[in-house]
């Protein structure tokens, strides 16, 4: 013991200060290296859990759950109509965003996409239509995330609409998500309109046909991790900003489209198209996360966040040691800058799957790495380094495939733990889209908010409750 | 007059925004009162005090920030204005660019040479934050007081077992490889090995050998329950045995009330196992009892200690029991000019100390060397336990630094406040002759504290002149010429203000002990 004691004399002195700043003031003045720490004292009533009943480590479950994230390899390997490659899809069967909810509950948003689809699809022939047969029962709603999908904003998806094919190599799962529409008066956001549909058919009948036909011949697939990964290191944080990866999915399609396009028109409007569109990558970087950490749902005792999302009315959250049990709270309001024209009163709360990329380890958790867009967090690229430093203070890892140039190439933080965000009170940071609360205006704007605690709080004590 | 109180419920700043919220408050026209504080029970208890206990404030929980007014028109818009203050002190704190880890689990991530914690949250929190910095390997300064003994035992076996520092709870003072933590001196380095029981003591003791020209190897502060028999002395042994087995230290200096026999047995029995001139201070203990080895020194001063400590290691000093006896002697002439100027009425001391175990060896020299009755709210002995903290009589000494008066407020030694109203109050007491401070200066203490008690000394002094009364001012400075503040301009400056300065706390205290004698 006393060797040891005795080792430290001598040593230099490097000091943690938790509590007065008065106490860490004086280490700066002897110039010795001093960590203030800023200091909240813990949530009331919050229990530090570290085995289950059963004698799991939770730490060690976590290790695990984090392992398989890591280690997972998600590709684009092809398309198809959601009703022919979504297993158990039938043509009553209409997805959307976030946690379950009836027709009755959902927003404005929601019901406008879900109106919009039937239109599209041709099971309506106006609103009205659309209203009465959503309403009716016939029509079976269901989150994306049962379907191993997910859907920005409203997230709907109808049995004929495109979906991206998306597997994790490593655990042979696979996920879904729609082909992104762009911003402004889309589905997504609940936008209604002749534009709209028509927009939808084009994808369903060029965009579609041309971007799988160049799929056909590309048997590896274009890598989706690799594709992230490098967008982080090029502005983007892949959920927010998704300029850089849309142009490095360009870049890697486009040989094969130029080599299977039928006439030079179409293939100009395919590529014009996404060039477009920023946001195009955002549907392949979420069904990235999903299908990186589907694998992880499931693992016993742990205590990581799988799922966070939200469909405009509820926040749902689902935990992996908890698998398929929905904790939600009242979706809460962003802190936005708005389109022109557009202010927080024509906001509705926070909508979309979208934080399947806070999930997975990269989205606003990943802010540093994107200051361009750094207004949504405050406005300077220091509030971005500190958005992405606080998420380490609630996430169980770091992923060593995404880093961030700006933090000496550290890793994302990877992993919520509710055990974290409990302890500390610290609830994840969102960025994200904002739909009008009116079905069929569409989006208005972008922002950022903190979720719910509600749901995290829920699902740590059902936790403790269930093993501890 | 009316009172509000505005509660924002799991809203937490540390104390020292609140007080400076607080004072700012009672700046505003009209504001008689204010307080915001966390609501606990021991602020609670204060605000009724001070007729601040609204029927909100009572309802409070620990975690909920009361703020309370008493005020002369808009209360409501005072209320207000602490929000605001409140809002204020939190941007200008936290900085837009700048991030700050919140656990420290990241704070080790951000720094992982991290080796040394200090900790000063509220005691409730305390321990499982000195379990999680332990459990990192970090050494740990607790500062928090109102931790739990079984907590304390706890932590301490852990951390001798892995061969880490816990000082603590309540420690207030250490020096580590020559770096000052919390509240302590620029002491340089030395042959002088420190470990105490007693934090006030660490830095009388370190600053005596300071001002002798001798430096230290380390500081080990323990907490003052180190030495209980409960907690076994893990620290004050752990800390004992590495300085006697550390090339550097050639004198050990051991600082601690007397503990109970079979704790001072044990302590005994270690530094026995070393030849090291070692100087044990058992701060009013009976030292004829103690046997001790030839090597070994039993005082019980801190004056004595820190003098003979100094003159073990080198220091061109005489005998100190001689070099006492001939500061006594000229303290006694000056006193007894000094005494000429007191009326009749005037037959009382009143000690108000910042430092608890400055109070606790002044109480020590009265009993023994004068056999003056001196009341305090920390007695050597219960029977000499003052009835009401905030309230003098006769002969009597404050600490104020006691947890009555600290709970959810600033200690006496960062925040002059609490102890320049208690001046200024008891400067009204007609009977009272000599008011003796403790000003403590170094890193942790307020930056010019000379300033502000120089200023209530002139303040209470011109209203009793204005009674037809002096009151006599006597004061001693712990610091250093290295520290912060500087010993040479703190003791000026409480000079200019008439205060008399003597070289330590006990000679202060014989100076004022002589003037009521």
């Amino acid at each position: 013991m006393t060797k040891k004691l005795n080792d430290f004399f001598g040593k230099p002195v490097a000091v943690v200060n938790i509590g007065l700043a008065s106490m860490a003031q004086p280490m700066r003045d002897q110039a010795v290296p001093v960590v203030d720490l800023d200091w909240q004292p813990p949530k009331e009533g919050v229990v530090r859990l570290t085995v289950t009943r059963t004698g799991i480590d939770i730490d060690e479950a976590n290790e695990e759950a984090i392992r398989k994230i890591k280690a997972a390899r998600p590709v684009l390997v092809g398309m198809g109509k959601a009703i022919d490659v979504i297993p158990g899809y039938h043509k009553n069967l209409y997805l959307h965003a976030g946690p379950p909810i009836t027709w009755e509950r959902m927003c404005g948003p929601t019901r406008a996409a879900v109106m919009g689809a039937l239109i599209y699809e041709g099971r309506a022939k106006d609103e009205k239509e659309a209203e009465k047969l959503a309403a009716s029962g016939e029509i079976e709603f269901a989150p994306c995330h049962h379907y191993h999908a997910v859907g920005p904003m409203a997230g709907v998806v109808s049995p004929s609409m495109p979906v991206f094919i998306v597997e994790n190599k490593t655990f042979g799962n696979k996920a879904y998500c729609t082909q992104n529409e762009g911003l402004g008066k889309v589905l997504r956001y609940g936008g209604m309109g002749e534009d709209v549909y028509a927009r939808l058919k084009w994808m369903e009948n060029v965009l579609y046909p041309a971007l799988d036909a160049a799929l056909r011949t590309l048997p590896d697939g274009i890598d989706l991790k690799s594709m992230i990964a490098q967008a982080l290191h090029m502005g983007d944080e892949c959920h927010n900003r998704n300029r850089a990866a849309t142009s490095l999915f360009l870049r890697a399609v486009a040989p094969a489209l130029a080599r299977t396009s039928k006439d030079n028109e179409t293939l100009a409007q395919v590529i014009e198209f996404i060039d477009k569109n920023d946001h195009f990558f955002l549907n392949l970087s979420m069904p990235a996360g999903k299908a990186a950490v589907e694998p992880a749902e499931g693992t016993p005792g742990s205590t990581i966040v799988t799922i966070m999302a939200r469909n405009g009315t509820d926040f749902g959250i689902q935990l992996a040691g908890l698998p398929g049990k929905w904790f939600t709270a009242p979706a809460g309001m962003v802190q936005g800058l708005y389109f022109p024209g557009f202010s927080e009163e024509d906001a509705n709360p926070d909508i979309g799957d979208s934080t399947m990329t806070e999930t997975a380890g990269y989205g606003g958790f990943a802010m540093a790495a994107a200051p361009a867009i750094v207004k949504f967090v405050g406005g300077t690229p220091s509030d971005a380094i500190a958005n992405t430093l606080e998420m380490y203070e609630i996430t169980f890892s770091e992923h060593e495939a995404f880093t961030i140039p700006f933090l000496n190439f550290r890793g994302s933080p990877l992993g919520m733990d509710v055990r974290k965000i409990m302890e500390t009170g610290i609830l994840p940071k969102i960025n994200t889209g904002i739909s009008h609360k009116k079905p069929g205006i569409g989006g208005i704007g972008a922002g950022i908010l903190r979720a719910p605690e509600a749901c995290f709080r829920d699902a740590f004590e059902e936790f403790r409750k269930t093993f501890c | 007059m009316s009172i509000k109180s505005l509660i924002k419920p799991s809203e937490y700043h540390d104390s020292v925004t609140l007080m400076l919220v607080a004072r700012e408050l009672t700046k505003l026209p009209g504001v008689k009162d204010a307080a915001v504080v966390m609501g606990t029970e021991s602020n609670k208890a204060i605000l009724e005090q001070s007729g601040l206990l609204t029927a909100e404030a009572k309802a409070s929980s620990p975690n909920d920030l009361v703020i309370s007014v008493n005020a002369e028109g808009d209360v409501d818009a005072v209320l207000e204005e602490a929000n605001k203050l409140l809002a204020k002190k939190n941007t200008s704190e936290g900085g837009a660019a700048e991030f700050r880890p919140k656990t420290v689990r990241s704070a080790v991530k951000e720094m992982p040479e991290a080796n040394m914690a200090i900790i000063s949250i509220a005691g409730r929190y305390a321990a499982d934050e000195a379990w999680e910095c332990l459990r990192r390997g970090l050494h740990v300064l607790l500062f928090s007081d109102n931790v739990s003994i079984e907590d304390e035992v706890a932590l301490k076996k852990y951390a001798s077992e892995h061969g880490l520092l816990l000082m603590g709870p309540g420690a207030g003072t250490a020096i580590i490889n020559g770096v000052a933590l919390a509240f302590a001196n620029v002491i340089p380095s030395g042959p002088v090995g420190i470990v105490s029981a007693a934090g006030t003591g660490l830095q009388e003791t370190s600053t005596l050998l300071a001002k002798n020209g001798i430096g230290i190897t380390q500081g080990i502060g323990t907490g003052g329950r180190d030495l209980k028999k409960e907690v076994g002395g893990i620290m004050f042994l752990d800390g004992l045995k590495a300085l006697q087995e550390d090339p550097a230290t050639k004198v050990v200096l051991l600082v601690s009330k007397p503990p109970a026999p079979e704790m001072a047995r044990k302590v005994m029995e270690q530094v026995a196992k070393s030849s090291k001139p070692t100087v044990v201070c058992l701060l009013g203990g009976d030292t004829r009892s103690v046997e001790a080895p030839k090597n070994v020194h039993v005082v019980n001063t801190l004056e004595e200690a820190g003098l003979l400590a100094a003159r073990l290691a080198g220091a061109n000093l005489p005998e100190p029991k001689e070099l006492i006896a001939k500061e006594t002697a000229e303290i006694k002439t000056l006193a007894s000019t000094l005494k000429s100027k007191l009326k009749p009425e005037q037959k009382y001391l009143r000690g108000l100390f910042s430092g608890g175990t400055l109070c606790y060896e002044a109480q020590v020299i009265w009993r023994d060397e004068f056999e003056i009755e001196v009341t305090s709210n920390a007695p050597l002995d219960k029977k000499y336990q003052m009835k009401d903290s905030l309230k003098s009589e006769k002969n009597c000494c404050v600490d104020l630094g006691e947890e009555e008066f600290t709970v959810g407020r600033p200690h006496p030694m960062i925040d002059n406040d609490l102890r320049v109203r208690r001046l200024l109050a008891e400067g009204k007491d007609p009977s009272v002759a000599v008011i003796l401070l403790d000003v403590v200066i170094g890193y942790g203490a307020h930056p010019d504290p000379a300033a502000e008690l120089g200023d209530a000394v002139r303040k209470a002094q011109a209203a009793a002149q204005a009674e037809g009364r002096e009151i006599i001012f006597v004061a001693s400075v712990t610091g250093t010429e290295g520290d912060p503040q500087n010993l040479t301009r703190t003791t000026q400056t409480l000079k200019s203000a008439g205060v008399h300065v003597c070289n330590s706390n006990a000679a202060a205290s014989r100076l004022a002990a002589l003037l009521v004698a």
